[in-house]
């Protein structure tokens, strides 16, 4: 008896298709928008994912830092400098390895070319902690840190914007008007979301302090290795007591600094994600919400329409219920319809954005979305469609066979 | 023997407006046996097609009983009915009233639909049917591809298909012009002598001609109620 009245209202639709067509737009809209916005959205989570994990889970990033209001005006001074960082390694039996890192923008020359780009002072296990490694020559060693030279390393990006042979090690470029030689190129890490990665340069920690006096000392971050991804909690929470202690900081001051995990911008980045679902889910409410009134406007045009049909049935024996399945599976399959066209077009739509995308994991959209469309549209038609069943459930047969 | 049809004092009154009502039909007593052909005559108005409701059992009386094999349909709620017009009533309209984006078989085989019998068995009766009233060869046409006579030899057959008690036909010419009307009627006078009970509105005498009895009404009551053949029982 399904299976009969599904047949009835695929005909019932096709032998209305541009009726069916317009009706079905709200749906069609509606569940192409969850498509292609749940496929982006997760595409983008899944690029930062990866891009944390590539950066090591496990990495922790301490910065000076000023809290917000009144009690952080009420700190004074905030300096943090690489002895922390000593500190850090010292006491924290959760943490591997640390690198300073300081940072300032400028110019960066090599024959007539030249350029802006970050120029970051780290220690040589900067590879270790970032879990990043040069892919030509050498990174700069101890002795170059020890001994202040003007060594540098620099990302792949920089290679082509400064036209660098393609060996560029042993040349010499102008970091600020001082000559550095290359000693190493960092391997390519493309683009993240449109912005380069690898457009930097990297210069020893000490020769970069050198270069830019107390006040950058002064304000030196860190980037610290957890033991094991398990540990970055405990490894954040030890940093956060060695450094208050180092500081001198009274249990109801806030810190001067700030501990940041992978796990908690991911966290952000999760909450975001969820937050652009939420708003998404209720425009598409609406367009569900006008697809199905457009569903039962002309569902009860099809049963004035239909009058006769129905007081026919009824006469030959249908009962209410008879007619009631059948109006109701007619509204519905019309949803359906929508709601697999929909489900079409976002993938579409998603698979299209994935190409202009760069750097994208490849186009997903992950099962409970289509479950979500099919469970939706089809809601919608049983909802909006269940009135005009109704009303033609209850049609007398003697007037519906009288009707004209 | 009870009659198949059993009709007693039946009065069917419609409200119009506040407090006028209208009785359609008023103290109608009839029996109607099994095997008969009844033709049922008046002018418009005269509640013939009330009555004809009534028999089909898509409608009930006000007041007074109606028994149908032996079963009371006056106090039957729609869904008891829908289920015995499934089973005992085979209606023929004067319009015809088949689905236009069906094909012949699968408008013969509506009400095995809704009498919930097997796709295969369906298709088989509704096939036997259309070759019991000579359109074995138009199967699988729509009605848009047929002409009147053949639209109502599907309405027939439909009729037919799930073996009624009675087939009751309204007006089954009147769409129709004389020398197709008169096949229709050839038709029904066959599937009468097959053992089928007709009970046949009209307001042509023509057409009652081919009844066995004729019941005449008026302003609500049968006026003549005229046997033509004798039961051949």
């Amino acid at each position: 008896m399904v299976l009969e009245n599904l047949f009835m209202a695929l005909k019932a639709i096709w032998a209305n298709k541009m009726r069916s067509m317009l009706t079905t737009l709200g749906i069609v809209i509606g569940t192409a928008a969850v498509i292609a916005v749940v496929s982006i959205v997760q595409g983008f989570s899944q690029v930062i994912t990866n891009e944390v994990q590539n950066l090591g889970s496990n990495t922790i990033i301490v910065e000076p830092f000023r809290p917000p209001g009144k009690e952080g005006e009420k700190l004074g001074k905030i300096t943090m400098t690489w002895d922390d960082g000593q500190a850090v390694m010292r006491t924290c039996p959760s943490v591997t390895v640390a690198t300073p890192i300081v940072q300032q923008f400028g110019e960066i020359k090599f024959a007539d070319e030249s350029s802006q780009y970050p120029i970051l002072g780290v220690q040589p296990v900067f590879q270790d902690v970032r879990n990043y490694y040069v892919e030509r020559g050498r990174f700069f060693g101890t002795l170059d840190e020890s001994g202040r030279t003007d060594t540098c390393v620099i990302g792949h990006g920089v290679l082509n914007e400064l036209k660098l042979p393609k060996n560029p090690i042993g040349r010499d470029i102008l970091v600020g008007g001082r000559a550095f030689r290359i000693v190493g190129v960092m391997e390519p890490k493309g683009e993240l979301l449109g912005q380069e990665l690898d457009k930097f340069v990297l210069i020893p920690y000490a020769t970069a302090i050198g270069m830019w006096g107390h006040e950058v000392a002064d304000n030196t971050a860190f980037l610290v290795r957890a033991r094991t991804p398990e540990l970055v909690d405990q490894a954040a929470d030890e940093i956060e007591n060695t450094l208050r202690v180092r500081h001198r900081l009274r249990p109801e001051q806030p810190s001067d600094f700030k501990v940041s995990t992978q796990k908690e911008f991911l966290k952000t980045i999760n909450k975001i994600a969820n937050g652009v679902t939420y708003v998404v889910a209720g425009v598409v409410s609406i367009a569900l919400l006008v697809g199905g009134i457009g569903i039962m406007n002309i569902m009860l045009v099809s049963v004035t329409e239909r009058t006769r049909e129905i007081g026919l049935r009824k006469a030959v024996g249908a009962r209410r219920s008879h007619i009631l399945a059948q109006f109701v599976i007619e509204a519905v399959t019309l949803a359906l319809v929508g709601g697999i066209f929909g489900i079409a077009m976002g993938i579409g739509v998603g698979a299209i954005a994935a190409q202009l995308i760069p750097n994208w994991p490849g186009f997903f959209v992950p099962p409970w979305a289509l479950a979500l469309s099919f469970g939706f549209s089809s809601a919608v038609g049983l909802f909006f469609g269940i009135y005009p069943a109704a009303k033609a459930s209850r049609l007398d047969p003697i007037e519906s066979l009288r009707y004209e | 023997m009870s009659a198949l049809i059993d009709i007693k004092d039946v009065t069917k009154s419609y409200e119009m407006g506040v407090e006028t009502q209208v009785k359609a039909l008023d103290g109608v007593s009839i029996a109607i046996e099994q095997g008969d052909y009844v033709a049922v005559m008046g002018p418009s108005g005269s509640g013939k097609s009330t009555l004809m409701n009534l028999i089909g059992c898509l409608d009930t009386p006000s007041t007074g009983s109606y028994t149908l094999k032996g079963r009371e349909i006056s106090s039957m709620n729609d869904d008891e009915l829908a289920q015995i017009r499934n089973k005992e009533i085979g209606f023929i309209f004067q319009t015809f009233n088949l689905l236009p984006r069906a094909d012949a078989v699968q408008n013969v085989e509506l009400p095995l639909v809704y009498a919930g019998i097997s796709r295969k068995e369906r298709k088989h009766k509704a096939e036997q049917a259309l070759d019991a009233v000579g359109l074995g060869s138009r199967k699988h046409h729509r009605p848009n591809e047929m002409s009147g006579g053949q639209r109502q030899r599907v309405a027939i057959a439909r009729a037919l298909v799930n073996n009624p008690s009675i087939l009751l036909a309204d007006e089954p010419t009147g769409n129709l012009d004389s020398k197709t009307g008169e096949e229709i009627l050839a038709l029904m006078d066959d599937l009468h002598r097959n053992g089928n009970t007709i009970i046949l509105v009209t307001h042509e005498d023509d057409l009652a001609q081919h009844a066995w009895r004729v019941v005449r009404l008026k302003d609500g009551q049968i006026v003549s109620d005229v046997r033509n053949r004798p039961m051949s029982d």
